[in-house]
């Protein structure tokens, strides 16, 4: 009997030890009579378990488990191939009973159709699963105006943020006139906290190059660009493997399908600006100069890369499109709500048990998405909140968990749906402190061109880092809201329009945590450092002097054998006393 | 200048085709290590493309460096899901085993250089670190001298 073994090699694998688990495989295979194919996979999404690692046989039994390593794996394969698999740490299953089926159960699959399933470096793999099918549909038996009435009739919405109606826009970008148009799939995942976009380019590629193909195809594009951010140098190669293959395959290049349709793609590099995920901005940075977003109108539809129509989607966005042909609008819109059909994939990270990627219908609840398919809390610390949307969004508290997943549902709590990156927070995140953290990130990225976002954040950033560092006063918080609403006003792209949101949300539900910094010069979550307070608990402490000597300051007193003492003047707040007390005699307040 | 020729080459491969200013600049930093101002100054003579617009690019984007580099790179996440998982005891960590003080980025044996970075993608592992194209995930600050040992 051959067995198949599939380790799923994605960066989050890799990170959590893949690579080795692989090439133990590979070496034990060499000696072994075990008859198995070894191949590579991508990241199924549970990433809370890597590694990863498949093991089937002909039959069709399949078993997957997770935190697999080196000193485990072969006793695995050993027991499996005997017949008798280990029903330990199994994730996946069609012959045992696994703690995750239930989960993956409840999601449902379009754009992670093939994602840790096939090797994303194999096109015969993505043939198989009926790759390129759709845009040999499309090119050999639909009009253009087919095409583009098929996918406004899905419904289907940009992913990239704003949610924007992607057959409008494709139908835009067709009915320009021109003699060159372009394509862009927006591959720079700006989001710090967002990874699905990195998991459908290292997981399946070639769907990403077949959505962009149908798009060209759709709206008489013949060029296009894969504007990547350089911090995925994996998902950068499989790219690279990708195209490579399907120009030798000519479903990209000239007469794509004996048909008049070209097409040639190329990868560009981002070089590390978040305001380059803007599309007007990831134009100029294509275009090579700073990455400054422009003025529109005009539209990129109209004028966009080099002056000429462009069509700009989201890695997700093109990975729904082969899917939509295949099986048609009708089926599409089975899934989500009526104005967000299809489904979403979320990035769960933070405080939560199943953090990795989720894929699930619109329309959900959030409450739903972190309980059920999240599996909950990490830790006993109750729920606080949840981060949507990255720096442009906003937290939602518990309170509003009945909130369904769908763009106009999610925009009505203040936060947006952005990419989908989901962090949850416990009672340990101290709301002001999260402020602060985004409005740092968006100062420091904002391009500099609108005066209301150069400075009016750099001002909101003042008065957050005084609150924190227990000096604010409570007009202060008047004075967010107000500057707040004017940058949202001065602000020409929606980097500074969105900025104030994180201070805004936490403003409207965590309100009383900005007041017991202010009022009561008190942290309640015990994150801001300078409002901490370390003390020696008296009836606890010993005299061991280990304190005494780690404290860079030297501001801890006390005779061996007798009761310490912190200077509470001199104490810098650094914790080392806490953390190398063995016996638990400091206090933190 | 230490790789004139293969500077030259890098802009004959590129002069006169559009929007080539950000690759161009890649792959000589790539050579030199980083951009220094001669260098920006070589290419604006060579490529006719002017010196302020060269700078303007060179300083917009973080991948451009204007100093010397250490030769392993060490980028710690300190994105939103690595932020609440502690990414500052991390950077901390970092920093106090290549004995770097405040401001500091690079060792003084130009071994490593340490960059605060927004998100490698792997957030389900937070904290996340990566050095050179290797990803270390789920991290504590005393796992950091054995990671950072395999490159000295
Ligand atoms: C500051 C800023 C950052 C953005 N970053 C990204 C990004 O990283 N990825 C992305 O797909 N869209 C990003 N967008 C949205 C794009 O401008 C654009 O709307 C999107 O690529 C369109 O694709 P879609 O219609 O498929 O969503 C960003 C927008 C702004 C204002
Ligand atoms: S936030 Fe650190 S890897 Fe994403």
């Amino acid at each position: 009997m051959e067995l198949t073994i599939k380790v799923g090699l994605a960066s989050c694998g890799l990170a959590a030890g893949a690579g080795e688990v692989y090439s133990t495989i590979e070496k034990y295979l060499k000696k072994s009579k075990i008859k198995a194919e070894l191949k590579k996979t991508a990241c199924i999404g549970m990433c809370f378990v890597e590694p990863l690692v498949e093991i089937s046989s002909e039959n069709g039994n399949t078993v997957t488990y997770g935190d697999v390593s080196p000193e485990n794996i072969i006793e695995l394969i050993e027991a499996y191939a005997k017949g008798k698999p280990i029903n330990k740490n199994v994730i996946l299953s069609n012959i045992l009973e696994g703690s995750e089926n239930e989960k993956l159960n409840n999601q449902t699959r379009i754009v992670l159709r093939n994602c840790g399933i096939i090797d994303a470096e194999s096109i015969e793999d993505y043939l198989e699963k009926d790759g390129y099918k759709a845009l040999e549909k499309v090119v050999s038996s639909m009009s253009k105006k087919d095409i583009i009435e098929e996918i406004k009739r899905s419904g289907l919405r940009g992913r990239g943020g704003a949610g924007f109606p992607t057959g409008l826009k494709w139908e835009f970008a067709y009915r320009s006139k021109s003699d060159k148009k372009y394509i862009i799939c927006n591959a720079d995942e700006g989001d710090p906290g967002a990874f699905m976009d990195r998991s459908i380019l290292e997981g399946d590629p070639h769907s990403i190059l077949e959505g962009m193909a149908i798009c060209a195809f759709a709206i008489g594009a013949d060029e296009g660009y894969i504007y990547c951010r350089a911090e995925y140098p994996l998902a950068l190669k499989r790219l690279n493997i990708a195209i490579a293959q399907a120009e030798e395959k000519g479903f990209l290049g000239k007469n794509i399908f004996n048909s008049d349709f070209d097409l040639n793609l190329h990868i560009k590099e981002g070089a590390g600006a978040f305001v380059c995920g803007e599309e007007t901005a990831l134009m100029g940075s294509i275009e090579g100069e700073r990455g400054m977003p422009r003025i529109r109108p005009p539209f990129p539809a109209q004028s966009g890369l080099w002056g000429k129509p462009t069509n700009i989607n989201n890695v997700e966005t093109y990975a729904n499109i082969a899917w939509i042909i295949m099986n048609g609008a009708d089926e599409f819109t089975k899934y989500g709500t009526e104005k967000s059909p299809g489904t979403k994939v979320f990035a769960l990270a933070g405080k939560i048990k199943n953090s990795g990627l989720i894929e699930v219908p619109m329309g959900i609840p959030l409450k739903d998405v972190i309980y059920d398919v999240g599996g909950g809390m990490k830790t006993e610390k109750p729920f606080k909140g949840v981060q949507l949307g990255g720096p442009s969004g906003g937290c939602i508290p518990a309170e509003l968990l009945d909130t369904i997943v769908d763009y106009d549902s999610i925009n009505k709590t203040g936060a947006i749906m952005g990419s989908g990156g989901m962090v949850v927070m416990d009672q340990s995140t101290c709301m002001v402190d999260i402020a602060k953290f985004f409005l740092n990130f968006t100062q420091n990225e904002s391009c500099g061109k609108c005066t209301f976002c150069r400075v009016g954040t750099k001002r909101m950033l003042e008065i957050l880092t005084r609150i924190t560092e227990g000096n604010g006063k409570i007009e202060d918080l008047e004075k967010l809201e107000k500057l707040a609403s004017n940058i949202i006003k001065g602000s020409l792209c929606g980097l500074g329009q969105t900025a104030p949101n994180p201070v805004l949300t936490t403003l409207r539900y965590f309100k009383d945590e900005y007041i017991a910094h202010i009022k009561d010069k008190r942290c309640p979550a015990g994150v801001c450092t300078s409002l901490l307070r370390y003390e020696v608990i008296e009836n606890k402490c010993i005299g061991c002097t280990l304190c005494a000597r780690k404290c860079p300051v030297n501001c801890i007193s006390g005779e061996p054998k007798k009761v310490h003492y912190i200077d509470q003047d001199a104490c810098i707040k650094c914790g080392a006393c806490y953390d190398v007390c063995k016996f638990d005699a400091i206090n933190k307040s | 200048m230490k790789n004139k020729k293969a500077i030259d080459e890098i802009i004959g491969k590129y002069i006169g085709r559009k929007g080539s200013l950000i690759p161009l600049l890649q792959e000589v930093q790539t050579i030199e290590g980083y951009l220094a101002k001669d260098t920006m100054r070589y290419l604006s003579e060579k490529t006719d493309i002017n010196i302020a617009q060269i700078y303007g690019v060179a300083t917009f984007y973080t991948m451009f460096h204007l100093k010397p580099q250490g030769k392993h790179i060490i980028r710690v996440c300190k994105g939103t899901a690595c932020h609440v998982s502690d990414a500052n005891s991390i950077l901390k960590a970092v920093q106090n085993n290549l004995q770097l003080t405040d401001g500091e980025d690079t060792t003084t044996d130009k071994l490593f250089t340490v960059m605060e970075v927004a998100c490698l993608g792997c957030c389900s592992l937070a904290p996340v670190i990566m050095i050179n194209d290797n990803t270390y995930g789920k991290l504590t600050p005393e796992a950091i001298e054995e990671i950072v040992k395999k490159y000295n």
